[in-house]
């Protein structure tokens, strides 16, 4: 047992301290939100139900809207994702003009998915508690941020007070040691951790992610890791803010400037947790042996190295396991011991929350370069589309040539948005069709009604596009 | 919301782990400004046999006409995991259920039941598989009573907790966002005294 110097906290009891508006005998303590994100899908009951108790939106400079999940990947024109999709666009235009929110609309230069939008503009600044109605929220804990996704009634509760209510989670720290090798990515990195801890290892706990081999991770790598806490029932992620937080988010368009941000990072730095905080769970993964990752399964915990394969329900001892493991072969239609590398795939999608940034499109850039200085282009049996996270990472991709090198290689160079990890919009999965994905879920029917899902890095999706199967890049 | 004391209704058991919210509502049925219209589309991929919802499945446990007066919903553990949707615990409210339980539930899914005022009741395991036991063929009528904290039947009885101020917002239907509202001097109190750069 070891004793706990009552002084020292963990990141997470840091920020919950500094955020703690009041915490009264009888009610769940409350906390102060400092930035909410919104997007169309989400919100519109949160306003209906303001509108009914005619309240008014406590501070809408500390909400930010864009337009993300529904919309569509080939226009710009509202219309093009159908009715259902335009009518939940128009009201959010509506309710932010209404209640006077800042809206990144169609087209506009700021448009993206809000985990991606929020970092480059520096909406997202460690130390803070930022929310929005996503479970994806999780991101911006990759700047040291408690970030965390609501419900509808809890977007409205921020709306009204810029508070929430929070019951206290628990604490695990996930060391990940070492260095990881060459080749394996950030997601490869989460997948394995997501694939040791089991689907709802983290349930109850907020984690904070530390060791070598996420202090080596670029902020773009860190949002990658802490984007798929959630995936394994974490209410949040962390990574403490050091030099390459801070040198990301400074001159970042909304981002404290000046002396204000030099007072900032000051307090930013008092941010990690103290060298004997205790945790409830402690976690350690030895970077070098972290493989690259494909889920063979119905939930990100079923995941396997790409050498590996696909496993057998009698490799499971815990009868639930056991039984999820069955009724994930059947409707991933894969037999145990097949190869990994010998499963074939008919559809590729890269972007997502999770790996749509500028780094993510380079990464699965070099990979297609490669195969493209051999004659090698995307197999005729895959359509395969790229999804940019935002305006500004496809600005950016497209100033670097990437669209060039994809469309090439017979890539689709879409518009940004949410796109086919979920499916709200027109690209969805056919019945049967099988994904390479570098999203975030792997569902049953998440990406489309009987599709099967397969979660990958950039790489391996650029990989499998081409080749029309998973591939061992570094064998 | 409703107030919630005691209720008692018809158990249909639902023999799946990790059902996420995905399969509580698809994402083509959230395309909805208002918040009615969810309740016909829960667990739409296995109710259905078709797209469109006109086919029932024979086979999915709610189709089965002795569970079609069910009211309390007992699931596997991590139920409700996956995206935030509060789209979810409207469709379960919307279809009939007041009361869900399992072993553990996913933290969102949760927190969004408590505030809509569906029960999201946690039990041992040993206790779920007690109630999956009885469940079988419609026999299992359950009173929940969330004065005591209980869910009996017969001569059986199990414990169950829920945070008190979650208990008191139940109990008496409390407005959340009235409630904190009138705590405005002491949030404002707090942004008097944070830092510039917050």
């Amino acid at each position: 047992m070891t004793t706990a110097n009552t002084s020292s906290l963990t990141m997470y009891e840091k920020l919950w301290q500094s955020h703690l508006v009041e915490e009264k005998a009888g009610e769940t303590p409350l906390l102060y939100v400092d930035r909410h994100l919104i997007h169309e899908v989400t919100s519109p009951q949160a306003f209906a139900n303001l509108r009914f108790h005619n309240r008014p939106v406590r501070h809408p400079e500390r909400t930010i809207a864009t337009m993300d999940h529904n919309i569509s990947t080939r226009s710009i024109e509202i219309d093009a994702a159908g009715e259902g999709a335009a009518n939940q666009l128009r009201a959010l235009e509506k309710n932010c003009k209404d209640f006077g929110i800042e809206l990144f609309g169609m087209g506009h230069k700021n448009q993206g998915i809000a985990h991606v939008m929020g970092p480059e503009l520096g909406l997202t600044l460690p130390g803070t508690i930022i929310v929005c109605g996503d479970s994806h929220t999780a991101t911006h804990g990759a700047f040291g941020a408690l970030a965390f996704g609501i419900g509808t009634s809890e977007v409205e509760h921020v709306f009204a007070t810029q508070t929430l209510r929070q019951t206290k989670a628990k604490t695990m720290k996930i060391e990940v040691k070492g260095h990881v090798g060459k080749g394996i990515s950030a997601k490869d990195i989460i997948l394995a951790i997501i694939g040791k801890t089991g689907s709802a290892g983290a349930t109850g706990y907020v984690v904070e992610y530390c060791g070598e081999a996420i202090e080596a991770l670029s902020m773009e790598e860190r949002m990658t890791v802490c984007n798929m806490s959630i995936e394994f029932g974490a209410k949040a992620g962390l990574v403490a803010p050091d030099q390459t937080t801070f040198d990301y988010v400074e001159g970042k368009e909304y981002a404290p400037k000046g002396e204000v941000f030099q007072q900032a990072v000051s307090d930013w730095k008092k941010l990690k947790s103290d060298d004997d905080a205790v945790f409830d769970s402690v976690i350690t993964l030895e970077a070098k042996n972290i493989k690259a990752q494909v889920t063979w399964g119905t939930n990100p915990g079923q995941v396997i190295s790409v050498d590996g394969c696909v496993p057998s329900p009698d490799n499971f001892s815990d009868p639930i396991e056991k039984e999820s493991c069955i009724s994930a072969l059947a409707y991933m239609d894969l037999t145990a011991g097949t190869k990994i590398t010998d499963i074939s795939v008919n559809k590729v999608f890269i972007g997502s929350c999770t790996n749509s940034r500028i780094e993510d499109l380079r990464a699965a850039a070099n990979v297609v370069k490669d195969y493209t200085a051999k004659g090698q282009s995307v197999q005729s049996t895959v359509d395969a589309i790229i999804v940019p996270g935002s305006y500004r990472v496809k600005a950016q991709a497209e100033s670097e040539g990437l669209d060039k090198i994809f469309s090439k290689a017979g890539f689709e160079w879409r518009l940004p948005g949410c796109s086919m990890c979920l499916g709200m919009n027109d690209d969805v999965l056919g019945e049967g069709d099988r994904c390479a994905s570098t999203s975030n879920r792997n569902f049953e029917g998440r990406q489309g009604r009987g599709s099967r899902t397969h979660l990958v890095s950039p790489e391996m999706a650029a990989a499998a596009a081409i080749t029309g199967h998973f591939v061992d890049l570094n064998s | 919301m409703e107030k919630f004391t005691t209720h008692t209704g018809l158990v249909v058991p639902l023999d799946i782990a990790n059902v996420d919210t995905d399969q509580i509502i698809p994402k083509q049925f959230l395309q909805k400004t208002e918040r009615v219209g969810f309740g016909k589309h829960l667990f739409h991929d296995s109710r259905y046999l078709d797209h469109s919802g006109n086919e029932p499945n024979p086979e999915f446990i709610l189709n089965k006409p002795e569970y079609k007066e069910a009211s309390i919903l007992l699931a596997r553990e991590n139920f409700g995991c996956g995206s935030s949707r509060e789209h979810a615990p409207w469709a379960l409210e919307e279809y009939g259920f007041k009361v869900v339980i399992a072993p553990s539930f996913a933290d969102i899914f949760y927190g969004n039941c408590i505030n809509i005022g569906l029960l999201p009741i946690k039990l041992s395991e040993d206790e779920i598989e007690q109630l999956f036991n009885q469940a079988d063929g419609a026999k299992l009528n359950l009173t929940v009573d969330l004065a005591n904290n209980t869910v009996s039947y017969g001569e059986v009885s199990f414990t169950f907790e829920l945070g008190q101020f979650h208990k008191y917002c139940l109990e008496e239907g409390v407005d959340s966002v009235g409630w904190t509202l009138n705590k405005l001097d002491t949030i404002k109190t707090f942004e008097a005294n944070m830092p510039a750069w917050q």
